[in-house]
């Protein structure tokens, strides 16, 4: 899984960020995360920890806002909910679907001080 | 600068049997993180103890968007140079070495070939791919389990592909990780060996659906194996309407003609419209 290296990816731009907006430590994070985004929740929060550990963003809460997914199905042109990359359309059973939603990984906001 | 105790894992690991200097680029990631109090830069200047100055900070970013710029930046670099770069993702012992060993003998006539090695297992394989003659760069990923954008980057650097080449990158093998991290690429091509199931496109939806070609190696084996191809390919164009499936055997060769062939097409596409900057020593001659 990719989880560790997503969130060196984090402390990445966490540590951007400090320098552009003049914050020297994290307390809360918020990510959202898509259902299709194939990430592992309990799989980020452990690496979280242990990638910020000693860092700005050690000790710091990791918050995921969950992201449905969503598609647009090719055959009956309507937009509908999908749990996996290959789900059916729930209302015609075609699976010509595009996704169109949930597949994020953001982040979205910090609180820091 | 006096950087050095930082904590980051960064997990491009550079390979440093060459004598480049490197200094991390990445401009302003580094400085100040081991600076735990900043007393006196936070916005409000007021520091009595107990009194939190904590605020909200909009991001908004990709996860990802840092390995994306590097990613683009390896893009461009590939379009410029008339390069045509194929991502090659697979599990372990879907026979990718030996598929890429062939292509690299049966191709190299033809056109310029470059290959970076990033499967973690292969230093024997490195060896097999170098006997070709093609230039190679191994990419030592240690535990790491997919390749990024900035040590292809690097790798480029150091391998130099020639103008019109096409450069083969072989990931790492692992069916999840390598989904997420573009490397610039022109397209990932995908290789499933008929000896694993054939549900993996449904097992594995992400990188099925993030491949423009699906190689099904090992068809040589089909009449020992309960193998369903039909099935397989209908479980890939589920997770990708638009997939192309070829089916061959690297051990055999067949079937690889069709693979050399969607390569060919790829790469005049890739050429469309492509002028070469005069080379350097062309234009010394000319002076």
């Amino acid at each position: 899984m990719h989880e560790m290296s997503l969130c060196e990816g984090i402390l990445q731009v966490m540590q951007t960020e400090a320098q552009k907006q003049g914050f020297s430590q994290v307390k809360n994070v918020w990510l959202e995360i898509g259902d299709l985004a194939g990430v592992e929740v309990d799989a980020m929060l452990f690496s979280f920890d242990a990638v910020t550990r000693n860092s700005l963003a050690d000790g710091a809460k990791l918050n995921i806002i969950n992201i449905p997914g969503t598609a647009w199905c090719m055959q009956c042109g309507k937009n509908v909910p999908v749990t996996e990359r290959f789900d059916a359309c729930p209302e015609c059973g075609s699976y010509q679907l595009q996704v169109t939603g949930g597949d994020e990984m953001r982040i979205k906001e910090l609180e820091v001080e | 600068m006096h950087e050095h105790d930082h904590d980051h894992k960064h997990d491009h690991s550079h390979d440093h049997g060459h004598s480049h200097a490197h200094d991390h680029g990445h401009a302003d990631d580094h400085t100040h993180n081991h600076d735990h109090h900043h007393y006196g830069q936070g916005p409000a200047r007021a520091h009595a103890p107990g009194m939190s100055q904590s605020r909200m900070v909009q991001i908004e970013q990709d996860i990802l968007g840092k390995n994306n710029e590097y990613a683009q930046h390896n893009r461009s670099r590939f379009i410029q140079q008339g390069i045509l770069t194929l991502n090659l993702v697979s599990s372990p012992g879907s026979g990718k070495t030996t598929l890429l060993t062939r292509t690299l003998n049966d191709l190299k006539s033809e056109f310029p070939l470059a290959v970076i090695e990033g499967d973690q297992e292969t230093s024997n394989d490195a060896e097999r791919i170098r006997e070709t003659g093609a230039p190679a760069i191994q990419i030592n990923t240690g535990k790491g389990c997919h390749l990024d954008a900035h040590q292809v980057g690097h790798a480029v650097d150091h391998l130099d592909p020639a103008e019109r080449s096409v450069l083969f990158i072989e990931n790492v093998g692992n069916l999840v990780c390598p989904a997420a991290f573009d490397l610039g690429e022109a397209h990932k091509v995908a290789i499933l060996s008929i000896t694993e199931g054939e549900d993996k496109p449904i097992k594995y939806p992400d990188m099925f659906h993030a491949a423009d070609l699906l190689l099904l190696n090992k068809i040589d084996l089909l009449p020992h194996l309960d193998f369903n191809v039909e099935q397989c390919i209908e479980y890939a164009r589920r997770v990708n309407p638009g997939i192309q499936v070829l089916q061959l055997s690297a051990t055999t060769g067949e079937g690889m003609d069709n693979w050399y062939q969607w390569i060919q097409l790829a790469r005049q596409s890739r050429l469309i419209g492509f002028e070469s900057k005069p080379a350097i020593s062309a234009v010394k001659e000319s002076a």
